[in-house]
C-alpha cells in the first residue's frame, strides 16, 4: 500500500490506540483541528476527547501532564506542534521523563511518546526550523527515533509506542507528504537498529530523516559516474546501531555523515567518534561530515539554502573521501 | 460532626509529627558525621502539614512532593531505616542509593517522589490525577510545593489544566514565608494571600495555620472529599516556618532573617501546640509523651543501625534501570 508519511503515522497511532486504552493523544490542536500538520486525521470522531486531548498553549504543562499520567499507568503520545516548542517543555523531557526511572532505582516508568516535526521546512526563520535531535541524544534516559519513510515512521512508531521509555520521535514537515509503500497488515520496526537503504562497496554515507532522502539522491548520480555508495539510515539515532554502521565502514573504507542539526556537537561527530574507535584502521580517509550551518536559520531564501545540506555538498563530501576531487 | 480528636488518634498524630523531627534530628547529626552528603533539606518545623494532610487520605491516593520530602515520604509510612538508607546513598535505600534526599520515592505507598527543581513537578501532579480521573478512580493526587514555586511559570501551567479539566488534584503550598533566603514579600505579587494565586484560575483555595495538625486535617477532610467527589481541583495555603535553615549549609536564621523571628516562630511549634491540646483536654498525660518518644528514639536507633550497616551499591549498578527492558 502506497501511502504518505502522514498516513502512516496516522495508521500506527490508530492500530495502536486500537490495541490499548490506555493509549491517549494530547497536544496542541490534536483534536478537532485533526493536528497542525493533519496527522491525527479522524480520530477525534474514533476516539472522542478524552482521547485525544486538545491542550491549551502550555508545553511544560502538558508534558508534565503526561509523564505524570505515564507514572500512573497510562501511556501518552505527546504531539509537540513542532519540535521547536518542545524546547519550552525541555525541563519536563529531561528533568524529569529521563530520570524518574533512574532516580526511584526502577520502581517508576515513563512509557511516553513525543512526536513532532522536527528541522526546517521552507523560509519559516530562526525559531521554527531547528534540528535538534542532538540535544535529546545527550540526555542518558531518553529514547530517539527519526524515521525517514512512511514505511519505518510506521514500523517504528508502534513501537515506540509499546516500549516502556520516554521516546522523542522526530519527524519533519517536508516527509509528512512524502509517500512509500508500507505493505498491508500490522508490522513494527524494532528500536536501535539501522538499515541499509543502499547497497555500495566504494563509500558509507550515513543519514537520517530528510538527509537520508538526499543521500539517496546523490548516491543514484554517483553512480553514475562510477562511485557505489552505501547508505544507512539509522533510523533509531538512541540508542544507534553502530555495529551495522561499522560493518559498513570495514568494506568501504570511507564515511560521510550527513545531518541537517548544526555541525558543532552535531550527532555526526559522535558518529564519527565511535567509527574512528571501532575501525580507524580501515579507514581510507578521514570521514567527512555534511551538517547544517553554525548559524541560526536565516529567512532569505538563498540564505537558508545555503545554511542546509543539499546534493552538492553531499557529492563533494564523497568524492573528497574518494580523494576524486 | 466526627470529633477533633480521640485518645488514640491524637498520639498517633503527635507520633507522626515526633518520628519526622527525630529523623530530621538524626539526619542533620548524620550530615555533621559526613554519612549523608550532598543537599539536606529539614522538615523541622512544617511537620504538621504533612502528617495532617497525609492523615485525611486513603493508602491508594498519590502523593507527590518537592525537594523537601523527608516528612511527606515518611508521613506516607515508608520505613524510616530505607529513607535513612537511601539518604546514605545505600543499596537497601528506597531507590536503592539513586535518588538520594530530595529524589525519595515509595511507589507502594503512592509516594511519587520528591523533585528538585522548583516548580517542575507540580505538572506531574496533574498528569497523576488525569490518569486517575481517566481510568475512572476516585482516587486524588496531592501536591506539596514551597510558595517559592509558586511564581513559576510551570505551576501556573499546571493550575490552569487542573482547573480547565477539573482535575482531582490538591495542591498543598507550605508557605514557610522563604524561598532560600528571599522572603515571600519579595518574590510573590499576591504575596499577602498567595491562595489568590489559585482563584485566579477559578479554583477554590483556602489558606490554613500550618502549625496546628488538627486544622490542617480538618480542612484537608473537607476537601479531599470534595475532590473525591469530582469537584475539581483544589488549593491549599498552609502557613509554616521552618526552624532550620534552607539546607545544611545554611545556619538556622542567617542574614536573610533575625534570630528574635526564629525563636518566634518556634513558640508555634507543632509538635508543642498539640500536645499542649492533648494534655489540656486529658486525653494522654506525660508518661504517653515520654513513652512516645522511647519508642521513635528506638525507631531511630534501629533505622541509623540498618542505614549505617548496609552495604553501598556495587559498581556493576551504575548503568541498571536507566532504561526500562
Ligand atoms: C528551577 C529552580 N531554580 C532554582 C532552584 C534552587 N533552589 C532550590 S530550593 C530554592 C528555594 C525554594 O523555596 P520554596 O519553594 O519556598 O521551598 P522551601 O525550600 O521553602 O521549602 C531554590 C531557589 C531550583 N532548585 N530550581
Ligand atoms: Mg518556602
Amino acid at each position: 500500500m502506497l501511502i504518505s508519511y502522514r498516513e502512516a503515522l496516522n495508521q500506527a497511532m490508530r492500530e495502536e490506540m486500537r490495541r490499548n486504552s490506555r493509549i491517549f493523544l494530547i497536544g496542541e490542536e490534536v483534536g478537532y483541528y485533526q493536528g497542525a500538520f493533519k496527522v491525527s486525521k479522524g480520530f477525534v470522531e474514533e476516539f472522542g476527547p478524552q482521547r485525544v486531548v486538545d491542550t491549551p498553549i502550555t508545553e511544560a504543562g502538558f508534558t508534565g501532564l503526561a509523564i505524570g499520567a505515564a507514572m500512573a499507568g497510562l501511556h501518552p503520545i505527546v504531539e509537540l506542534m513542532t519540535m521547536n516548542f518542545g524546547i519550552v517543555a525541555l525541563d519536563q523531557s529531561v528533568n524529569n521523563a529521563a530520570k524518574i526511572r533512574y532516580m526511584s532505582g526502577g520502581q517508576l516508568s515513563v512509557p511516553l511518546v513525543i512526536r513532532g516535526p522536527g528541522s526546517a521546512a521552507h523560509q519559516l526563520g530562526a525559531q521554527h526550523s531547528q534540528s535538534l535531535e542532538a540535544w535529546f541524544c545527550h540526555v542518558p534516559g531518553l529514547k530517539v527515533i527519526a524515521p525517514a519513510t512512511p514505511h519505518d515512521a510506521k514500523g517504528l512508531l508502534k513501537s515506540a509506542i509499546r516500549d516502556k521509555n520516554p521516546i522523542i520521535f522526530i519527524e519533519a514537515q517536508l516527509l509528512y507528504g512524502t509517500k512509500g509503500d508500507v505493505g498491508d497488515g500490522e508490522y513494527t520496526i524494532p528500536i536501535g537498529v539501522a538499515e541499509v537503504k543502499r547497497v555500495g562497496h566504494d563509500v558509507t554515507i550515513v543519514a537520517y530523516s530528510k538527509m537520508l532522502l538526499l543521500a539517496l539522491e546523490a548516491a543514484d548520480q554517483l553512480s553514475r559516474e562510477g562511485i557505489e555508495v552505501e547508505v544507512i539510515d539509522p533510523r533509531t539515532l538512541k540508542p544507534m546501531d553502530l555495529p551495522t554502521i561499522v560493518a559498513s565502514v570495514k568494506k568501504t573504507g570511507r564515511l560521510v555523515i550527513v545531518e541537517e542539526g548544526w555541525r558543532f556537537c552535531g550527532l555526526g561527530a559522535q558518529v564519527a567518534e565511535s567509527v574512528y574507535t571501532a575501525a580507524f584502521d580501515y579507514l581510507d580517509a578521514p570521514i567527512q561530515r555534511v551538517t547544517g550551518e553554525d548559524v541560526p536559520m536565516p529567512y532569505s531564501r538563498p540564505l537558508e539554502d545555503a545554511a542546509i545540506p543539499d546534493k552538492p555538498r553531499v557529492i563533494d563530501a564523497v568524492k573528497t573521501v574518494c580523494g576524486r576531487r | 460532626m466526627m470529633p477533633r480528636m480521640d485518645r488514640s488518634d491524637g498520639l498517633f498524630l503527635y507520633r507522626q509529627m515526633l518520628l519526622i523531627r527525630r529523623f530530621e534530628e538524626k539526619s542533620a547529626e548524620m550530615y555533621a558525621l559526613a554519612k549523608i552528603a550532598g543537599f539536606l533539606h529539614l522538615y523541622i518545623g512544617e511537620e504538621a502539614i504533612a502528617v495532617g494532610t497525609i492523615a485525611a487520605l486513603r493508602s491508594d491516593d498519590y502523593v507527590i512532593s518537592a525537594y523537601r520530602d523527608h516528612g511527606h515520604c515518611l508521613a506516607r509510612g515508608s520505613d524510616p531505616g530505607h529513607v535513612m538508607a537511601e539518604m546514605f546513598g545505600k543499596t537497601t535505600g528506597l531507590c536503592h542509593g539513586k535518588g538520594g534526599s530530595m529524589h525519595l520515592v515509595d511507589a507502594p505507598r503512592r509516594f511519587m517522589g520528591g523533585y528538585a527543581i522548583v516548580g517542575g513537578h507540580i505538572p506531574l501532579a496533574t498528569g497523576l490525577a488525569f490518569a486517575t480521573k481517566y481510568q475512572a478512580l476516585d482516587l486524588v493526587t496531592v501536591c506539596f510545593f514551597g510558595e517559592g514555586a509558586i511564581p513559576s511559570g510551570q505551576a501556573h501551567e499546571a493550575l490552569n489544566l487542573a482547573a480547565l479539566w477539573k482535575l482531582p488534584v490538591i495542591f498543598v503550598c507550605e508557605n514557610n514565608r522563604y524561598g532560600m533566603g528571599t522572603p515571600a514579600e519579595r518574590a510573590i505579587a499576591l504575596y499577602a494571600d498567595v491562595a489568590e494565586t489559585a482563584r485566579s484560575y477559578g479554583i477554590t483555595a483556602e489558606r490554613v495555620d500550618g502549625m496546628d495538625v488538627l486544622a490542617v486535617r480538618d480542612v484537608m477532610r473537607k476537601v479531599v472529599a470534595q475532590v473525591r467527589a469530582g469537584q475539581g481541583p483544589l488549593f491549599i495555603e498552609a502557613m509554616t516556618y521552618r526552624f532550620m535553615g534552607h539546607s545544611m549549609s545554611d545556619p538556622a536564621h542567617g542574614h536573610y532573617r533575625t534570630k528574635e523571628e526564629v525563636e518566634e516562630y518556634r513558640k508555634r511549634d507543632p509538635l508543642l501546640l498539640l500536645k499542649q491540646t492533648i494534655l489540656s483536654s486529658n486525653l494522654g498525660t506525660e508518661a504517653d509523651f515520654t513513652q512516645l518518644e522511647r519508642e521513635v528514639g528506638e525507631v531511630m536507633t534501629t533505622a541509623v543501625k540498618f542505614a549505617d550497616e548496609s552495604p553501598f551499591p556495587a559498581p556493576s549498578e551504575l548503568y541498571n534501570e536507566v532504561l526500562a527492558e
